[in-house]
């Protein structure tokens, strides 16, 4: 244990030379101002800018790497409150609230939560990693495809809270999701389906374009048609942009439990960073002292997502320390800047290249600073974006949106799926249909087949499996209690 | 938008590297696994030798890369600067699909490697030889179930192989498909499938740090200390070939200039040390050798998937 405190202390104390530090700055800030690109996730934003370090020194171009990284992310939040533009899947549940917050004239705390959040969330998962790695990933490994599945239905217990007022709507809304994520090659088999001889449709639908449609295209339509009528949507700034003593007390509960979500997904191999946030912001809408706020800019629905989505960014780190196995995009391009370098990936990474690894961690801790600096000053100036008149805020938005789509493949597919969702997207609202469990549908919806094909195959159709292993019959209990409980205590306070 | 940041952004940190040309490279495999380290490993030598200013990578996987196939197919059409890694996999791949994108699409650039299979399973697990594993699967087909890549891929064609040598029905293997070795490597550590099939180099780290116990692999003869599939009686040799593709629709000057990019890559001391540490075998074949070898593996691999009976 001391060792590694040791490791770590030298990692910092490489990092934080004046040099490298200047690194870091150049990297949040180009980062930033990539990351805020809507459909440009963090992924994609590393992957443009990462030549950038080839020519430094290890250190510098680690340093540098996790401040691009850490501006994409807060760079793609900034987008998705200020537009409603999601850049990535991650920042999805973000948009819920954030964006409403931003309408409301709350962009400032909505931003700041997201930056601090992810601060906070990052410091926690930090720490984690440096005294758990080891003991996590062998819990990790005992996740096989019943167990995923277990997850994936736990996490569709908690769509519930996104449905809205009506469930017959949000259930359409589910289901469409779900029949748009079956288009594609199917993994298992190698067939495809709804495809219909679309060459591009084989790729599957990218969840960016149908959330960028849905949310963004199909809300500029809907402002151009009932302009007249929406008189109030966009209120000018008010109060402070910074967050109130209120927004500090609502926030810092939720950062936890993001957290608390984020980590675990993040370190087992097909957890990803989709359900920790939707499950952070179920968690939070259920527990919020004022859920009737939800829906119009509440500010815990933005801090739990943004701390889980952060605290699941530094999970990776798990598999990809102690196994060398990448398990989300950006772990993967990670591992390639550790290549420049001759690290070989593998179980042995830890031992063979400590300084390395140790510097990396630190690196994206100090990263992870610089961006808090940055940025907090810099929230003045994104949120006058939305001083903008609305008709060019609008036209503005849409432009966005569809460069955004195109830079994802550089295909005039996109652009079309994008607006054929913007106009979902426009009926959908017209018609007060929820558009977000549609966006949870085509995420959820493959990765629970294909994990629920993967157990029965091994099981040979035996479907015991899910309720005779201890995890995944542990999950299932803990989805019957979630689904349970609050009917359960609805009763109970009425007899009394 | 990307295209404009990158030239602008290498624009303002390496202004002496204008006359190098910058790639786009397309592996059609999730990161982690064989195509993702034959093209990042490429890519990292023309870099050291200077011959590109950088490289742009796209992860795109599943279904054998057709999926990553289709997008360059369809994406890349006429630009010099684009590649795609492919190989034996995606032949089957498209065999057993039927898929309405094939390799006549693109442009053959060069074959690059060629790797033996190796056959795992988890340090716990109870089948101590290979010989143990056979008897399992004569036992009871079903119950052992083989975590490989995509359906119809190289893994799938040698666990039928495997099958059809020692007298049990290929069209009765419990084969499980993986996205990729992100997937595969934890689900074979944890146990959630019997064995591990996947080439040598995937799963190497994990051999040598003894959480995974290598039981045989598809070579003609030892490698690395563990027996080949021949030595244990069991009649079957594969080698997965792995290579590079170029756009549709590029001029022969233009195919001509990346072979002889690439030509230049595999003779970087950089490529060698990669060849070395992962153990694949060169076998370079540029242009229109590669290209005549391709169709005669199409028909090959065609011929053994049909004979396999797991075309569905």
């Amino acid at each position: 244990m001391l060792e590694t405190l040791g490791a770590l202390g030298t990692g910092f104390e490489v990092a934080l030379k004046p040099l490298n530090l200047l690194w870091g700055f150049i990297g949040v800030t180009l980062g930033t101002f990539v990351g805020v690109l809507p459909g440009v996730g963090p992924a994609l934003t590393v992957a443009m800018l990462l030549p950038l370090t080839v020519k430094l020194d290890p250190t510098g171009a680690l340093i540098m790497f996790a401040g691009i990284y850490y501006g994409a992310m807060f760079g793609g939040s900034t987008t998705t409150i200020l537009l409603n533009a999601p850049g990535e899947s991650a920042s999805i549940a973000t948009a819920l609230e954030g964006n409403k917050m931003a309408k409301a004239g709350r962009a400032g705390p909505a931003l700041a939560t997201s930056a601090i959040g992810s601060f906070v969330a990052g410091t926690i998962a930090t720490v984690l990693l440096t005294l758990l790695a080891p003991l996590v990933v062998d819990v990790a490994l005992r996740f096989g495809p019943a167990e995923y599945f277990a997850l994936m239905v736990f996490a569709f217990t908690t769509i519930s809270a996104v449905l809205g007022a009506s469930t017959v709507r949000g259930l359409t809304s589910l289901f469409v999701g779900l029949l748009l994520g079956l288009a594609g090659i199917d993994s298992q088999t190698g067939q495809a389906r709804f495809a219909f001889g679309v060459p591009e449709l084989l790729d599957g639908i990218d969840v960016v374009v149908l959330a960028v449609g849905l949310f963004a295209v199909g809300e500029a339509l809907y402002v151009g048609a009932y302009q007249s009528r929406l008189m109030e949507t966009l209120e000018k700034i008010s109060g402070s942009i910074w967050m109130s003593k209120e927004d500090w007390r609502r926030s810092w509960k939720p950062w936890l439990r993001g957290t608390a979500f984020g980590f675990p997904f993040g370190s087992i191999p097909a957890g990803g960073a989709e359900i920790p946030t939707f499950l952070s912001y179920a968690t939070e809408r259920k527990l919020a002292p004022h859920p009737e706020e939800f829906g119009k800019g509440a500010i815990e629905g933005v801090a739990g997502p943004e701390a889980a989505n952060n605290a699941s960014a530094t999970g990776t780190l798990v598999p990809l320390l102690t196994l060398g196995i990448p398990t989300s995009a950006t772990a993967a391009i990670l591992l390639s800047a550790f290549q420049n370098y001759g690290l070989q990936p593998g179980p042995l990474l830890f031992q063979s290249q400590s300084d390395l690894v140790w510097g990396l961690i630190a690196s994206l801790y100090i990263g992870n600073v610089i961006l808090l600096v940055l940025n907090l000053p810099l929230i003045g100036i994104w949120v006058k974006v939305l001083a903008i008149p609305k008709p060019q805020l609008y036209a503005g938005i849409l432009v966005f949106a569809t460069l955004g789509a195109y830079s994802l493949h550089q295909s005039w597919v996109d652009l079309l799926t994008l607006y054929v969702f913007g106009l979902l997207g426009f009926a959908m609202r017209r018609w007060d249909v929820p558009v977000a469990p549609a966006v949870i549908g085509l995420i959820l919806g493959p990765l629970a087949e294909t994990q629920f094909r993967r157990a029965l195959a091994i099981s040979q159709g035996d479907a015991s499996v899910f309720y005779t292993q201890p995890i995944a019959a542990s999950v299932f209990a803990l989805t019957a209690i979630v689904l349970i409980a609050p009917w359960l205590a609805r009763r109970l306070r009425r007899k009394r | 938008m990307a295209r404009l940041i990158q030239f602008l952004t290498v624009l303002l940190f390496a202004g002496t590297a204008a006359a190098q040309p910058s790639l786009k490279m397309m592996i059609p495999a999730n990161p982690g696994g064989g195509w993702d380290q034959t093209g990042r490993n490429l890519a990292a030598a023309m870099q050291s030798a200077k011959l590109v200013s950088s490289v742009q990578f796209d992860n795109k996987g599943g279904a054998a890369g057709t999926i990553g196939l289709a997008q360059f197919a369809n994406s890349a059409k006429g630009d010099p600067n684009a590649v795609m890694i492919g190989g034996m996999v995606m032949v089957g791949g498209i065999h057993l699909q039927k898929s309405p994108v094939n390799l006549s699409m693109v442009t053959p650039i060069a074959r690059l490697t060629s790797e033996w299979e190796v056959i795992v399973v988890a340090a716990s697990s109870p089948h101590k030889t290979m010989a143990d594993l056979v008897k399992a699967l004569k036992d009871n087909p079903g119950k052992v179930s083989w975590g490989g890549g995509s359906a119809g891929g190289t893994d799938h064609i040698l666990v039928g192989l495997i099958a059809r040598a020692v007298g049990v029905d290929p069209a009765k293997v419990n084969y499980v498909a993986f996205k990729g070795g992100g997937e595969q490597v934890p689900a074979v550590l944890g146990g959630h499938v019997t064995a591990g099939v996947a080439g040598l180099g995937e799963f190497a780290e994990q051999v040598k740090s003894g959480k995974m116990r290598a039981l045989a692999q598809s070579g003609p003869t030892k490698v690395d200390a563990i027996p080949s599939l021949k030595e244990q009686g069991i009649a079957v040799e594969l080698g997965n070939w792995r290579g590079i593709f170029g756009a549709p629709g590029i001029s022969p000057p233009q195919r001509d200039a990346l072979v002889k990019l690439v030509k230049d890559a595999t003779e970087t001391p950089a490529w060698k040390a990669t060849l070395a540490k992962l153990g694949w075998t060169p076998v370079f074949l540029g242009g229109e050798d590669y290209k005549k070898f391709i169709d005669e593996d199409t028909k090959r691999i065609g011929a053994i998937i049909d004979s396999l009976g797991i075309k569905k």
